[in-house]
């Protein structure tokens, strides 16, 4: 089959891409849009790096294929942050030594941003559950279960002084 | 890695699912979630010519029940179901087991159907089926049929179903009364494939004992291992540690599994013993409220 038209709204900017269907979604993400946070490690769907958010939900992004996204909204790493401001999640891996090298980050950051949303009380157990969806090679995982611990507190207390 | 070449479907309802699936033969594939498939076309273990991609497919994405039976179609992702209040209240052994399925990421994406069809003989969804023996509606484009979850694994990765047919709802009865449940496994990281796993459904009469009983395993043969003896010895029992241990005896007897990089053949038998166990006790204890 000859290639097909993608249009894809990624971090609020359209992309229109002509593509062959057996194209990942994160070589799409990563090569067609030029958006290289999101990091390929495994292609099979272990190793959680490819992550992304699709019409709100995390998701593997090499177990997709860029045609199946056709008129979806993806969110990557790079649209975390609004007007150069990180969110706290962000902000707490940089305090609690969440990262090390890095690479596993971008898909870790996108899964929990959806993990918090859908469970904003985790406990200790299910940040840990969540996380085993990650392979983090450096074997930083003390300084990212404190780094989502300390969002889960940081957020708690927002909620607080707004109420 | 990436895939080989292959043509693209997207079709609109489930007849032009059919047709195409009819049309493409042995060269077509169905693509649900693309959890179990994706990544054999990424290792090109898979290289089907045409994908026929049901997504689009919303008729097939629901969970439904009456008095007897819970009803859910094949697209329904795995986050869906693990969440549905549904799911939990009639059938408590479905909600138990999917939280098992791989991670919050496969989950929000792959669905009960592909999970079901892919069959892999320590696969939770198909161990639940066997345990309360669903049934699943097939079609074709010349009929739809039912096959109990008995009949329906063959082999590894290998089920009834025919290369022009397509898995569109799974069936679970509803248990009535004292009835308790419980999904055990052990996997060497959350969210892996299971070593071995258990799952077990039972009901008690007013004096607390068995009436019925279903208790299956996964990860010890090539298909979901549904122990059949278990009735016979546990009916009109109480579950008591003699009892238990009983069963747990038989089924050391009865498995044999497969010694690979993960686990010895004696470590999953070790293992069958103990979740066997483990199921019986939770599932009574739970049947007792």
């Amino acid at each position: 089959m000859s290639l097909t038209e993608v249009n894809v709204t990624i971090n609020g900017k359209s992309y229109s891409e002509w593509v062959e269907p057996r194209m990942l979604l994160s070589d799409f993400i990563r090569e067609s849009c030029g958006l290289t946070g999101t990091h390929v490690g495994c292609e099979h769907g272990v190793c959680g790096a490819c992550t992304v958010s699709l019409d709100g939900s995390a998701v593997r992004s090499c177990l997709i294929f860029a045609v199946q996204a056709d008129n979806r909204e993806i969110k990557t790493v790079e649209g975390l942050a609004s007007s150069g401001e990180m969110t706290t999640l962000q902000k707490n891996f940089v305090e609690c030594h969440g990262l090390q090298c890095g690479f596993c980050t971008a898909g870790i950051l996108m899964s929990i941003t959806d993990f918090l949303e859908k469970n904003p009380q985790p406990s200790v157990k299910e940040i840990k559950e969540t996380l085993s969806g990650h392979l983090c090679r450096c074997t930083g995982y003390d300084g990212i279960v404190k780094a989502v611990e300390k969002t889960v507190q940081d957020n708690n207390k927002e909620v607080l002084q707004r109420s | 890695m990436k895939p080989a070449k292959f043509d693209y479907y997207r079709p609109k309802d489930v007849s032009e699912a059919l047709s195409l699936l009819e049309s493409s033969g042995f060269d077509g594939k169905i693509i649900a979630g693309g959890q179990s498939l994706v990544p054999i076309m990424n290792m090109r273990l898979a290289t089907p010519e045409c994908l026929i991609d049901i997504n689009g497919l919303h008729d097939l994405n629901f969970i439904d029940s009456d008095d007897h039976t819970l009803k859910i179609g094949t697209m329904t992702r795995q986050s869906t179901v693990e969440t549905s209040e549904l799911v939990k209240k009639k059938c408590g052994l479905v909600t138990e087991a999917v939280a098992h399925i791989g991670h919050l990421q496969t989950r929000n994406r792959g669905t009960i159907g592909g999970s079901i069809v892919h069959a892999d003989p320590s696969a939770e969804l198909p161990l639940v089926l066997m345990a309360l023996n669903g049934t699943l509606h097939i079609s074709s484009e010349e009929e739809t049929r039912s096959v109990n979850a008995e009949d329906f694994f063959l082999t590894f990765l290998t089920t009834d179903m025919m290369p022009n047919e397509m898995l569109t709802e799974i069936h679970l009865p509803i248990w009535k009364g004292r009835v308790g449940s419980s999904f055990q496994e052990v996997a060497r990281r959350h969210g892996d494939f299971a070593l071995v796993a258990a799952a077990c459904q039972l009901e008690l009469d007013a004096h607390d004992r068995i009436s019925d009983i279903r208790l299956a395993l996964g990860g010890v043969e090539a298909i979901p291992l549904l122990i059949e003896d278990a009735k016979e010895l546990l009916a009109g029992e109480k579950v008591t540690d003699q009892a238990v241990q009983k069963i747990a005896e038989l089924v050391a007897k009865s498995v044999e599994p497969e010694s690979d990089l993960h686990a010895s053949a004696a470590y999953r038998t070790q293992l069958a013993k103990v979740l066997t166990t483990r199921v019986l006790y939770q599932a009574y204890e739970r049947a007792k409220g």
